[in-house]
């Protein structure tokens, strides 16, 4: 599905990722979990097409395209999609609308016909009950006046409605309780196939007890320097990062 | 001074100009003349016009008016291009005069309306009542120089559904045209009017449009209008409104194209438990500019004031807001705002805002904001990485953020007329 090799990436000449590695086959989900200022948010931002961060080096093949080519909006139309850590609030453009846009710009690229009225409705409503978003919050402004539950959730939902081959949640869990946590989680659960794949970022292992990862990596200073089973995510809440922060050191 | 006197543009742009025949009272007419003799057009160092330059106008050269017989038009072309309101009634002034053949012959139970060419001296012993003439070039100009407009009196009691629309057209070159509008809402009595305003084959073309409008006692007046002359031509507009007690007054102001639009809006409050809207939206691009000087006078207590004006400048294009609202000493329980918010497209646009709030009265809500931005391109990105393409991305926020204003309109034929307009210049979808 995607892999990215030695990948590096700077923002205002300071160096993020540094040689970065990861391959993420279809049907899996892959935590990364890491502390802060690991580059966590920078991989996201990187894969979601940010322009502010330069890549000086390293490759990403997205589904047999080089996705370091691509345009945001093709890389979101390629099946790319990120779950923002802070979604945006968007004053006076309804979700609606927004999503409606969305769906029919990628169907567009794809050469497909644009959804019916009757058919993008139907299909809101089957998508949004999905995260438990009411169907007003579908008709208001994106994101404005929305809890952080409701943010989140709406992340899920566009999520669901776009239907991309890959996932990343960025932080999605962050700042969450822990019903709207079950709720995110059962979201991302029910839209798992054996046809795509999901990153989860995250901070706290408790995500994990939800969403349960095939591979568990963590990247620190900019590189992902362990990858295990789920089991590490614990090993993780339980030690901390530094071990193995200690163990990168003495290498 | 004498040499000053002679230096003026005034004296040399009016000479060509046609006095008004139209029946003002004598005074009225001589206070204007003597004005004009007195005084230059205004330049920037003139408070009020610190960010609008009208030596393009001074210089048009009125001499060369090529003026001509009125554009060859039917009533077809009218209704296919210029009517917004199917249902409403119509009326077209080209440069000014009245084009019955153009126009509406039939005329709502309630209300009588025909030029002011055709009234008598009663009908506008009001006309210029609370127009300030002294230090005002182009009311002045306008009131020695009218050349016709509309009288509109709602009758007392009268509720008048179809919206009335006066279409104005402006055509050949250096063509000046003082239009004048006069409008009386009867007591009790409800009715919408729509300005809307066209060039046609128009070159270096100067329209000085004033509207004079009393609402009564528990009238409802709304007006609906919509600036679209082409660039190269001049726009100098002034409404002005007085409000007697529990009228509501509403104007929206729709300002899509032309070289330079000046629009003062003069609303004096003078009753109790009045409701006044001013909402105004303004799309430019090249180097157009437009300026809306509004001021709104609460002489009164328990009423309220909401003004929202919004702009989306994009290349070289120019903006002035200029919101002034007055709370008198004995004006209690006022509830007045005003924002105004723009959107700069371009690096080159500029857009110069100035809210002012001067109170009197110590119980009283006023608010008044003012932001001039970018289009938040977090939220753009936002966007894109939904698989929308960036120029939709920046029309969808673009069309939101003006759409703030024109959901303020209630003329659904008239909001969509604005859409299609916007349409057709820029491109947008909404």
């Amino acid at each position: 599905m995607i892999s990215i090799k030695n990948l590096h990436a700077s923002i205002d000449g300071k160096e993020i990722l540094k040689g970065l590695n990861l391959e993420v086959k279809a049907g899996e989900v892959h935590a990364i979990m890491g502390p802060n200022g690991a580059g966590k948010s920078t991989l996201a931002s990187v894969l979601a097409g940010r322009e502010e961060y330069e890549i000086t080096e390293g490759s990403v093949d997205f589904d047999g395209q080089d996705l370091l080519e691509l345009s945001t909006e093709d890389r979101a139309r390629e099946g790319l999609f990120l779950a923002f850590q802070y979604p945006i609030e968007i004053p006076g453009v309804s979700n609606i609308n927004f999503l409606r846009t969305s769906l029919n710009e990628i169907r567009d690229y794809k050469g497909e016909e644009q959804i019916s009225a009757k058919d993008f409705m139907a299909l809101v409503r089957e998508k949004s009950a999905l995260v438990e978003l009411d169907a007003k919050l579908a008709s208001r402004s994106v994101n404005e006046g929305f809890s952080g539950g409701e943010k989140k959730r709406n992340e899920i939902f566009q999520m669901a409605m776009l239907n991309p081959k890959l996932s990343i949640l960025d932080e999605t869990d962050s700042g969450l309780d822990i019903d709207a946590l079950r709720i995110v989680a059962n979201g991302v659960n029910k839209l798992k196939t054996a046809e795509n794949a999901t990153i989860v970022i995250t901070h706290y292992q408790r995500l994990l007890d939800y969403i349960v990862p095939d591979v568990v990596h963590v990247l620190y200073n900019g590189k992902i320097v362990k990858s295990g089973p789920k089991e590490l995510a614990l090993e993780l809440e339980e030690k901390g990062y530094d071990w193995i922060k200690a163990e990168v050191d003495a290498q | 001074m004498n040499e000053l006197i002679q230096e003026s543009k005034v004296v040399s742009f009016v000479e060509h100009l046609p006095k008004t025949m139209l029946p003002f009272n004598n005074d009225l007419l001589s206070k204007a003349s003597d004005v004009l003799k007195s005084i230059d057009f205004p330049t920037t160092r003139t408070e009020a016009w610190k960010y609008t330059r009208v030596g393009r106008i001074a210089s048009i050269s009125t001499a060369n008016q090529v003026t001509r017989e009125g554009k060859n038009l039917s009533r077809e072309d009218i209704n296919s291009t210029y009517q917004i309101s199917k249902a409403g009634l119509t009326f077209v002034f080209e440069n000014g005069v009245f084009r019955s053949d153009l126009s509406s012959g039939e005329f709502p139970v309630g209300a009588t309306i025909k030029p002011l060419t055709g009234c008598d001296k009663d009908e506008l012993a009001l006309v210029g009542k609370s127009l300030q003439l002294e230090n005002e070039v182009f009311h002045s100009m306008n009131t020695a120089f009218a050349v016709d407009g509309m009288y509109i009196s709602i009758h007392d009691k009268a509720v008048i559904e179809a919206p009335i629309q006066l279409i104005h057209l402006i055509t050949g070159k250096n063509t000046v045209s003082n239009l004048r509008n006069f409008i009386q809402i009867g007591k009790f009595a409800k009715a919408e009017i729509m300005q809307s305003f066209f060039a046609l084959d128009a070159e270096t073309s100067f329209t000085n449009v004033i509207t004079e409008v009393n609402v009564a006692e528990n009238a409802h007046l709304t007006i609906n209008k919509l600036q679209y002359e082409t660039e190269g031509n001049y726009h100098i507009a002034t409404e002005q409104v007085d409000q007697a007690k529990d009228s509501t007054f509403t104007i929206n102001t729709m300002t899509l194209d032309g070289t330079l639009v000046r629009n003062n809006l003069n609303i004096e409050v003078n009753g109790v438990n009045c409701m006044t809207n001013l909402h105004g939206a303004y799309v430019l691009k090249s180097n157009q500019h437009v300026d809306n000087h509004t001021i709104v006078d609460h002489k009164q207590p328990h009423c309220e004031s909401n003004e929202l004006y919004k702009g989306v400048m994009d290349e070289k294009s120019t903006g002035v807001f200029n919101g002034k609202v007055f709370v008198r000493k004995d004006a209690q329980k006022i509830n007045a705002f005003q924002s105004n918010g723009n959107v700069l497209l371009s690096d080159d646009a500029t857009v110069d805002s100035k809210p002012e709030l001067e109170i009197y009265a110590d119980d009283v809500k006023c608010s008044h904001g003012s932001t001039t931005g970018q289009l938040d391109e977090e939220a753009v990105f936002y966007l894109r990485a939904r698989g929308i393409s960036e120029k939709s991305a920046r029309h969808l926020m673009v069309a939101a953020f003006i759409g703030d204003v024109l959901s303020k309109i209630e003329n659904d034929e008239f909001r969509e007329y604005t859409h299609s307009h916007l349409q057709d210049r820029f491109g947008w979808e909404f």
